[in-house]
């Protein structure tokens, strides 16, 4: 593995081999449904950004991509795959940034016969006995980060953690996944309200709990509010969690509040290979802002698509599905494969909130779990 | 026939056109949007009954749209796991047959029609706008914070509904089947507002005073009248979730609510059809807006208070000119 | 549960119950003296919020940002007041209620063309963070103490504006009789702008003072304007007095209900159904609140008719 990426980051660079391949493979049209309006529509444009940002690098006239807004609503997006499918004749389906869309599309699209390469979501009926042959998930299956949080608890030495998230599916497998890394006591466990933005009672259980450390996942503004008013609380436990809630788009917007905080990725920017130099440096010229996770995603997604394109023709859809499966692309996290079902085998890191200059953003400080797959992989059989 | 006839015919003929021609071009997305435009059309003429003939402001009818989604959702995951939805006292099985879940979303709809109703309906006016919302919303969080049946993910059925003779997944059957539901729900509201109970009720709207000398309660009147709407709201949620094959906790939210009343309101207050030229109008803006900016809600919010503000009559009321409205 | 765990979940309570009441008296008051149904209520407390976030962004000053806020609040309900809503005084509330849930649909995409998709940076200044010590051992947050204070001060002036003086009384006899006072030579089209604005700027108060402790993001007014109606509905539509009692118990219920309930499950259940079970019944702890007050009084617990 690493050395096959040596290899090829010490080559061409990205754009440059995706442009020689191009006469060979026949065209894809790729429909990529994501948010691009309402709440959290932040994520969705930096998945789009991301990935049109490795369209536009590899200059391949064969990529045609559709791009529709979902609005964050699983009918809306029910509605934009059936388009997708029916009008636009689409071979490749991607973009959905959020669990519950993802179960409203993902399993109906592979059904007719689409590929689907997730840049996001990895629920986990999607990763075990519902896995399919066409879907491919380009990001984590939901636990990993979680469980990669779970294993730093470990390693810090943390011995009673209070942990939280939000009363959803996403919020249960959160807590499901730090579980099964971490091998302590824990002080406390608190399912909040979807939409929370007071935290105030829970801060108080924590203080009473006798807790050495904090574990949340609280996505978007959730997680704002809860650290701004856990940082004005005197409750100085240390806090872990995901990367989700320190992520480049909503930090500035934590500020101060999340200095220090020591948070599980499979990503960051300054991971030390080429194909991220030419990533950041790229995102940044051509969008003016750092690049986040969920632009990262994007961006591995179109540079894995048209990985796949260079070496197989997508109406031969075994082919196709091979030279998906073989991921041989440069990610920007370096090491990059798929498991069994066709789930990211990757490393993760720990990562700490600091500031460059004005702006808020991450450090990789250490590894948190190498090589690693997911818990669903063995329940999946094509 | 009046101006308002031929344009109500006019709005009737165009979805099965629209769907004809969408089938010869080959365009079966175009024929999903006539059906979904069917759908809400329906859940419109469902909110009219309350709102247009009783003067029921309900901001909570999203509630009876996803009690509907969800009578479906919770009927066909079971009969997709062969897990029976109940067992004591006597044995309940999931269902694929659309005819029994659009029967059980009709009942459930209808009681939860009469609870909310029972209560709101104490109330009056402005009381009775915020506690439906309220109401609406404690179902929303409810629908959310409960797992069994995916909470905020929500419930996938990989295979659309059966209906005894007709292949459901074939787009142009199932608008069929939405059409059909559709003209029967505009001829029974066209029939309920004619008859004696749908006079009592307007006349309740009026003048409350003038119906209690006769005899009649006006809270009874409008309680019924409530019943009926959230049921046919919950036909059309039910409806709504099969061309999904998904149903969710958003469908239960006060968005959902508001762009119900939205529909009535493009096409025109106290017209029949006015939900269906709503909707139809709805659809349309959402995909022609919607392509060419991501902030098409901001020119929705613009239309839409320049219908409210200046042209009272919508739709149908912009094109009959100044004829007067019928209920 | 110790004691001091409850006293700081009442205290809690107490906080997002002055700011519900900051929200709550805004719209009682608008819907007292002109009849009107607001749901774009919920913007104008985005609105205070944004403002302050950009004030204080390019500033650093928090008083300044607040200022911005009642400042930018106010100004946006008096445009929305003069372009739409007095258009609105003499419809009926299903056009209120559309043309205002119109303004929402302005307001939230609007401000997200403006300030963009992620949510904004607005925290409490240094002077006012951190906790401080109660008497009895209780830890508990510089900030919120203030924003209680704030709340109980501003309910405290708004009682003596409409008790006292001239503007007040001419909102009272604007509620009791609307032509009377027109007839009397007051300029009421001008009342209604200033009642408006004022309502407007407790909302955009509200929304810079909770936005410094949570996140300042577009949609963030909606879920404030729910339980904004759902508090003028139990303490009575119209009544400053009922505004206050009712931002109180809902403010109580809603964080004691989210910290007992899962508890007192707990003490018959398993853990993990416990908390289901709690969670799901806490989250409509304020409904069943609601509905129990107006089996008893249809009106609420001040309402007049």
């Amino acid at each position: 593995m690493k050395l096959k990426s040596l290899i090829l980051a010490a080559g061409l660079a990205a754009a440059g081999s995706f442009a020689l391949a191009d006469g060979h493979a026949g065209k894809v049209k790729v429909g990529m449904i994501t948010t691009l309006s309402g709440g959290g529509a932040g994520l969705g444009i930096d998945v789009r950004d991301g990935f049109m940002l490795a369209a536009k690098m590899a200059g391949n006239d064969n990529l045609e991509v559709v791009i529709e807004d979902d609005q964050r609503k699983p009918e809306i997006a029910v509605q934009l795959a059936d388009k997708m499918i029916q009008s636009e004749k689409v071979d490749v389906m991607t973009g959905i940034i959020w669990s519950n869309l993802a179960m409203a599309v993902v399993p109906a699209a592979t059904a007719q016969g689409k590929f689907y390469l997730s840049p996001n979501a990895g629920p986990s009926a999607l990763a075990g006995k519902g896995c399919h042959p066409l879907y491919f998930n380009v990001a984590w299956q939901n636990d990993n980060l979680h469980e990669a949080a779970g294993a730093y608890a470990n390693d810090a030495g943390y011995k009673n953690t209070f942990i939280l998230a939000p009363n959803y599916p996403a919020g249960q497998d959160a807590l499901t996944g730090y579980k099964r890394m971490y091998g302590g006591e824990l002080a406390g466990e608190i399912y909040t309200k979807l939409g929370q933005t007071d935290y105030a009672a829970e801060i108080a259980q924590i203080r009473a709990s006798g807790a050495d450390s904090v574990f949340f996942f609280l996505p978007g503004g959730m997680g704002i509010s809860f650290l701004k008013q856990y940082a004005g609380s005197g409750v100085d436990l240390p806090v872990v969690g995901p990367a989700f809630s320190f992520d480049q788009g909503i930090l500035q917007a934590v500020g101060e509040a999340a200095l220090g905080v020591k948070n599980t990725s499979q990503w960051n920017k300054d991971i030390d290979n080429a194909a991220n130099k030419a990533f950041v440096e790229a995102f940044q010229a051509e969008y003016g802002r750092l690049p986040s996770l969920y632009a990262s995603q994007g961006y591995d997604t179109a540079n894995l698509l048209l990985s796949a394109m260079a070496k197989a023709d997508v109406s031969d859809a075994d082919a196709f599905r091979a030279a998906l499966a073989a991921a041989e692309f440069d990610s920007v996290r370096g090491d990059f494969a798929f498991g069994p079902n066709q789930h990211p085998v990757q490393d993760f890191y720990v990562r700490e909130v600091i500031k460059e200059g004005d702006v808020f953003t991450n450090k990789i400080i250490g590894a948190s779990l190498t090589d690693h797959g997911d818990a669903y992989a063995a329940d999946c059989s094509y | 026939m009046s101006r308002t006839g031929l344009i109500n015919l006019a709005l009737f003929a165009m979805l099965p056109l629209t769907a004809g021609a969408a089938l010869m071009l080959d365009e079966p997305f175009i024929i999903t949007l006539a059906t979904k435009v069917a759908i809400l059309a329906l859940a419109g003429v469902g909110l009219n009954i309350a709102l247009g003939l009783g003067g029921l402001v309900s901001l909570g009818h999203a509630a009876f749209f996803g009690i509907g989604g969800y009578a479906m959702g919770i009927l066909a995951s079971h009969a997709q796991s062969f897990v029976p939805l109940m067992e004591t006292p006597f044995l309940i099985e999931g269902t694929r047959s659309m005819p029994v879940i659009w029967l059980v979303a009709v009942i459930a709809g209808a009681l939860a029609a009469l609870a909310i109703g029972a209560l709101s309906l104490r109330t009056t006016g402005v009381y009775f706008i915020m506690i439906t919302l309220a109401f609406g919303q404690m179902l929303y969080y409810f629908a959310i914070s409960w797992p069994a049946y995916g909470g905020e993910d929500g419930l996938s059925i990989y295979v659309r509904n059966g209906f005894p003779g007709l292949n459901t997944l074939d787009p142009i059957q199932f608008f069929g089947i939405a059409f059909v539901i559709l003209a029967l729900a505009l001829w029974g509201a066209g029939r309920l507002a004619a008859s004696p109970f749908g006079l009592a009720l307007s006349a309740a709207r009026q003048n409350e005073a003038r119906v209690e000398t006769v005899g009649l309660s006006p809270y009874r009147l409008r309680l019924l009248a409530f019943v009926i709407s959230g049921a046919v709201t919950a036909l059309a949620g039910a409806l709504f979730a099969d061309l999904n094959r998904f149903v969710s906790p958003t469908m239960l939210s006060w968005q959902m609510s508001g762009e119900i009343m939205i529909f009535i309101i493009l096409g025109g207050v106290g017209r029949l059809y006015g939900p269906v030229a709503g909707a139809a109008l709805f659809i349309l803006l959402e995909h022609v807006l919607g392509g060419l900016s991501d902030f098409w809600h901001v020119y929705l919010g613009l239309l839409l208070l320049l219908v409210v503000l200046f042209a009272r009559g919508g739709i149908i009321g912009a094109l009959a000119g100044r004829e007067v409205a019928h209920d | 549960m110790s004691t001091i765990l409850l006293i700081e979940q009442v205290l809690n309570g107490l906080q997002s119950g002055v700011m519900l009441f900051l929200m709550a008296a805004g719209l009682t008051l608008i819907f007292g003296v002109m009849g009107l149904i607001n749901l774009a209520h919920g913007s104008l407390y985005m609105v205070g919020a944004f403002a302050a976030a950009a004030v204080a962004g390019a500033t650093g000053s928090f008083v300044l940002a607040l200022i911005a806020s009642l400042v930018a609040a106010a100004a946006a309900g008096a445009v929305v007041e003069l372009t739409v809503i007095r258009r609105l005084y003499d419809r009926d509330h299903l056009d209120q209620v559309l043309a205002t849930f119109a303004l929402i649909l302005i307001f939230s995409e609007g401000t997200r063309w403006i300030f963009g998709s992620f949510p904004l940076f607005l925290d409490i200044p240094d002077a006012l963070a951190g906790p401080v010590m109660l008497p009895g051992g209780i830890q508990y947050p510089l900030y919120r103490l203030v924003i209680i204070g704030v709340g109980l001060v501003v309910a405290i002036g708004l009682f003596q504006l409409i008790a006292r003086t001239r503007i007040g009384i001419r909102i009272r006899a604007g509620e009791s009789d609307r032509e009377m006072i027109a007839a009397l030579g007051v300029d009421i089209s001008k009342l209604y702008t200033i009642v408006f604005a004022l309502g407007a700027a407790l909302a955009g108060l509200a929304g810079a003072l909770v936005g410094a402790i949570q996140s300042v993001q577009v949609g963030m007014g909606e879920p404030v304007l729910i339980l904004a109606f759902v508090v003028i509905v139990i303490g009575g539509i119209g009544s400053i007095k009922g505004a206050l009692v009712g931002a109180l118990l809902v403010g109580l219920t809603d964080t004691l209900g989210g910290v007992l309930l899962p508890g007192f499950f707990a003490t018959f259940m398993e853990p993990s159904a416990a908390t289901a079970v709690g969670s799901s019944l806490a989250s409509m702890s304020i409904y069943i609140l609601m509905a129990g007050v107006l089996l008893f009084r249809p009106t609420g617990l001040y309402g007049g008719r």
